[in-house]
């Protein structure tokens, strides 16, 4: 079984942009990704592509072969739903296609516009995440199912949401040099105590911003790269995905993320490493709250660890471990279906160094990717080596 | 979704819950769930009966909702919280101010009805 490399990668700028059309914006990342490999796009065999809310934004459903269009493929095009996990999923199932010996050339991507909603509906939107009678009737919002976990958090294992600020200020302050992010600004840990609260205790500046986005990869055989001479010296080493109860209420712990154990553990037995041998992280902060959560599920620090990571200096940019150079959902915006392919985009280009955080981690071998669906329902957890 | 559609299990259970007569699902391992339902979430069993619903609760976690969706945005600020029956949990606003919401606070299960739509929802009643 040989590996699946990344070969190309595109991404737009996550932000506010209302007016432009879900297949444009996929087409700008696509076409990127495609243009970066130095592929035809009519090499490209499939597209797995993540949304998560277009009925609701867009009126738009079907949006595999719509999107394959949009970057000139025509192949068959598969739509992932799995929340804030969508693209996630699709770039698992690319990896696996391409490992399998099922196709050469694949693209993986995804995309999400919520801007044109406005907020009271994206929030109503980014709800149905969770379970519709159980939950949202209950009047669960997302920030406020991550402040319920949050709650949890401190009342089992302690920290603060001064804790937290110092997860949104690292966060804010890796994306400033980062002409990709929504929040290219910096935010003290004051900044953060003193905003507005949204669900306690989570406040504003705990929360990622609504945004609008599309992102891709160009997954190929090692074959196939080798034989064609494409430059692509990351590949995919480890891929996994973990589930668990919809509901909150379901579950055994209301302050750890075990799906996203699972994918981890499975990603790194497929790769034959461990959380020692990552270099540096990408992770799904789509709360503050959420980065802890997954440094302590992905291996990193035990349970009711990893609260002071950051207000220690452990995942800042010149910390042991980086976490979220790009800054994060919080800082870089969470398209909702274009995070998961964005996080590998961004990983790939700092394992690369062409992305403007790597000179962070010059001598960086391998990074892990991890995406998470509603409060971590659903997680993919993806493995980049340099294999040169 | 028209409103005079009901969802089978959902609204018999709130129904129940009304009546004073509220139940949850059992499998023979006694793990706990909420209708509707065939199979236990936490074992594999289908062997599930209605048992009462333990009469008195305790909060677990709690949010005070501050920026709510539409469908609860004259309700905002309100307190959502999930509390402990025994073997189920249940997810429900609290019929209470949020200054006097605290981790471990018993509660009841109740219906109450949203301010902005009229809607009925599991409330979780300080006793």
């Amino acid at each position: 079984m040989g590996e699946a490399h990344v070969a190309g990668t595109g991404l737009t700028e996550f932000g506010r942009t209302p007016d432009r059309t879900g297949r444009d914006l996929f087409a700008e990342a696509g076409l990127e990704a495609i243009d970066e490999a130095g592929i035809a796009p009519s090499e490209v065999e499939h597209l797995y592509f993540g949304n998560f809310m277009g009925e609701l934004a867009e009126h738009q459903g079907h949006q595999g072969p719509l999107m394959a269009e949009a970057i000139g493929v025509d192949a068959p095009a598969t739509r992932y739903e799995t929340a804030c996990a969508s693209s996630g999923a699709a770039v698992l199932e690319a990896v696996r296609t391409v490992r399998a010996g099922d196709a050469d050339v694949v693209v993986a991507g995804g995309m999400e516009r919520m801007t044109n909603m406005g907020t009271a509906d994206a929030t109503e939107g980014l709800a149905t995440a969770a379970d519709d009678l159980y939950e949202i009737r209950a009047g669960m919002t997302f920030p406020g199912a991550y402040a319920l976990m949050a709650r949890a958090y401190f009342d089992e294992y302690g920290g603060s949401a001064e804790d937290l600020a110092h997860v949104a200020v690292k966060n804010h302050d890796n994306a400033v040099v980062n002409d990709h992010a929504q929040l290219q600004n910096e935010i003290t840990v004051e900044d953060a105590l003193d905003a507005p609260g949204v669900a306690d205790p989570l406040g504003l500046y705990d929360s990622c911003p609504i945004s609008d986005g599309a992102s891709a990869v160009v997954v190929a055989s090692e074959e196939y790269v080798d034989r064609e001479g494409v430059d692509a010296p990351v590949a995919v080493t480890g891929a996994g995905q973990g589930g668990d109860k919809l509901a909150l209420h379901d579950r055994e712990y209301l302050a750890r993320t075990p799906a996203a154990a699972t994918a981890a553990e499975a990603a790194y037995e497929e790769a034959g490493i461990g959380p020692e041998d990552v270099d540096v992280a990408e992770v799904h902060d789509c709360f503050t709250i959420a980065e802890v959560l997954a440094l302590e599920s992905l291996g990193f620090y035990e349970p009711g660890e990893a609260i002071g990571a950051a207000r220690r200096g452990e995942t800042t940019r010149d910390g042991d471990l980086p976490v979220n150079l790009s800054g994060g959902l919080k800082a870089k915006g969470h398209p909702v279906g274009a995070t998961g392919t964005g996080q590998i985009v961004s990983l790939t280009r700092l394992l690369r160094g062409d992305h403007p955080r790597s000179d962070a981690v010059p001598d960086a071998r391998c990074g892990l990717a991890h995406n998470a669906g509603g409060t971590v329902a659903s997680a993919t957890v993806h493995l980049l080596e340099v294999r040169e | 979704m028209s409103d005079d559609v009901r969802d089978d299990g959902y609204d018999d259970l709130l129904d129940a819950i009304e009546d004073g007569e509220g139940y949850y699902l059992e499998c023979e391992n006694g793990h706990g769930s909420l209708p509707p339902r065939r199979v236990c979430p936490h074992c594999d069993s289908r062997d599930l009966t209605e048992e009462p619903l333990p009469d008195a609760g305790r909060i677990e976690t709690h949010t005070v909702i501050r920026v709510a969706t539409p469908q609860f945005e004259d309700d905002a600020p309100y307190v959502t919280a999930v509390a402990e029956f025994g073997p189920v949990r249940l997810t429900g606003i609290v019929d209470a101010d949020p200054e006097d919401v605290e981790t471990g606070l018993p509660v009841g299960a109740g219906v109450g009805e949203s301010v902005t739509r009229g809607e009925r929802v599991i409330e979780l009643q300080p006793r």
